[in-house]
């Protein structure tokens, strides 16, 4: 008893970290949300379990990679260098075979349940692991592209898995995780600014400054805002759903143009905050629309 | 200032969840133009519940709260109107919207009691209206006896603007940390009253 619970306060302590729970788990609903939005018979607990299983493996494996791969920037920077790889508490080898391990599987899962669902989360982890943290990460700020990209293939799988094929509805629902993504991930940069350019990382505050980068998260989040909202009128959401998505995104935007027109750091961190309540908003009603 | 606390965070979630629910579902089936001005009333308090939730107590010190918080009776008044007093439409339309510029514009433009007398009388004739109308539709017996609560709802916005209000001027009715206390909770039961009023017709 004693051991298996020394045990598991390791794997929570070492292992848990590495799979960044939050982000996994929407990234995971937005592939429930995806698969959903097809309409097919949603609540079948196998092909649930399956996708579900899936994903997690996948997304929390190239989560893994990436960790492991980073180490040595997580190192240089203080909001990340008590991480269990920078730290010591685990060695790296051991990161790399979980990492493997778990991308093997969620890919080799997909692959089983459907050879197109296997493909698009194959290519959600090699451009999230090679291309964007392996290639572009350390070179350009435009890496997070890939990144979007990437993060944008789960709502896609989900959406294949459930049709059988990729449609215009499932890229646009891609694409507003895509555009989702600066105002996620920029507002992030410019929060830990002083961390990222001690690590040598390129970013849009750095690269571009502060103000051009509020530009982008401004038009981004737009963007973003108007492809959820053509994926959801594609797929015929209710309209009372589009409704708390156009009131929602009214949101976004308007906090995005505050953050260009009256720059704070309390502004921009809620701009954070919001953007991830309000994919999750949007795909937990694609998801309810579905069922 | 008081932090904002687990319960305050939670009571403003369900705030926010309450008002998407009466905008996705709560008002189906009604004719475009009330669609529209509750869509934007609880739309604006969906908003504003999770900015709350999420940037703490110090965003009730910007002037975008104050104009937030005009459009939530601003537009719930005229969507009363337009339903159950339509010959009124055009002109509270246009008060509605003007009102709104005004008192948004004044936010920038004027300080202390100039932009307080130019809020006062807008947010006034709103908040009245939102109260008493419901009670005088219920009395005249067009309307059952639960849409009342749309005018308690009322009543317990126009506390939580007056006791922010006073607290904005510098008159505290209570001490600030009392008043930020019970904020949450009165989001929170403003937002059921008109709910639960709302789905009584």
């Amino acid at each position: 008893m004693t051991t298996l619970k020394a045990s598991l306060k390791t794997i929570k302590r070492n292992y848990w970290p590495l799979i960044k729970s939050l982000q996994t788990a929407l990234l995971l609903i937005t592939g429930l949300a995806g698969f959903m939005s097809a309409r097919c018979p949603v609540l079948n607990p196998g092909i649930l379990l399956s996708l579900s299983g899936s994903l997690f493996l996948a997304i929390s494996g190239s989560t893994v990679l990436n960790m492991w791969y980073d180490r040595d920037i997580d190192a240089r920077m203080k909001r990340t260098c008590q991480r269990p790889l920078p730290s010591g508490q685990l060695a790296p080898s051991k990161a790399l075979a979980l990492g493997l391990g778990m991308s093997a599987l969620g890919v080799g899962w997909a692959f089983m349940m459907m050879p197109l669902y296997g493909l698009v989360i194959f290519a959600g982890l090699f451009f999230d692991v090679v291309i964007y943290t392996m290639w572009l990460k350390r070179r350009t700020a435009w890496g997070i592209v890939w990144g979007g990209i990437s993060g944008g293939m789960p709502v896609l799988a989900g959406r294949v898995l459930g049709l059988g094929y990729i449609d215009w509805v499932g890229m646009a629902l891609c694409l507003s995780v895509l555009f989702w993504i600066p105002t996620h991930i920029l507002t992030f940069s410019m929060r830990y600014f002083d961390d990222y350019k001690n690590a040598g990382v390129p970013t849009f505050p750095s690269t571009y400054g502060f103000g051009t980068t509020r530009k982008v998260i401004a038009v981004s989040s737009l963007i973003a805002a108007i492809a959820i909202a053509i994926g959801a009128v594609g797929f015929g959401m209710a309209v009372g759903y589009l409704r708390v998505i156009a009131v929602l995104s009214v949101g976004l935007f308007l906090l995005a143009v505050g953050s260009v027109w009256k720059p704070s750091e309390r502004v921009n961190f809620g701009l954070f905050k919001y953007a991830s309540l309000y994919m999750l908003g949007a795909m937990l009603l694609m998801a309810l629309d579905g069922m | 200032m008081k932090k904002i606390g687990i319960a305050d965070r939670l009571l403003l979630l369900g705030t926010g969840v309450l008002a998407a629910y009466q905008v996705a579902v709560g008002i189906e089936g009604l004719e475009l133009l009330p669609i529209i001005c509750y869509t934007v009333g609880f739309g604006a308090l969906l908003v504003s519940g999770l900015l709350l939730m999420i940037l703490g107590f110090e965003i009730l010190g910007s002037p975008i709260t104050v104009i937030v918080s005009t459009l939530i009776p601003l537009s719930l008044s005229l969507g009363l109107i337009v339903e159950y007093l339509p010959r009124f439409t055009g002109i509270y339309l246009v008060f509605s919207v003007a009102g709104f510029l005004i008192v948004a514009i004044s936010r920038y433009t004027l300080h202390g009691k100039g932009a307080a007398m130019v809020l006062a009388p807008i947010h006034g004739i709103a908040g009245l209206l939102l109260f008493g109308l419901p009670i005088w539709l219920v009395l005249q017996g067009s309307l059952a006896s639960g849409f009342v609560m749309v005018g308690i709802g009322g009543a317990l916005m126009g506390v939580g603007g007056l006791l922010l209000s006073f607290l904005k001027a510098g008159r505290p009715i209570l001490s600030q940390t009392a008043i930020l206390s019970v904020l949450p909770a009165l989001f929170f039961l403003t937002t059921t009253a008109f709910i639960y009023g709302f789905a009584q017709v």
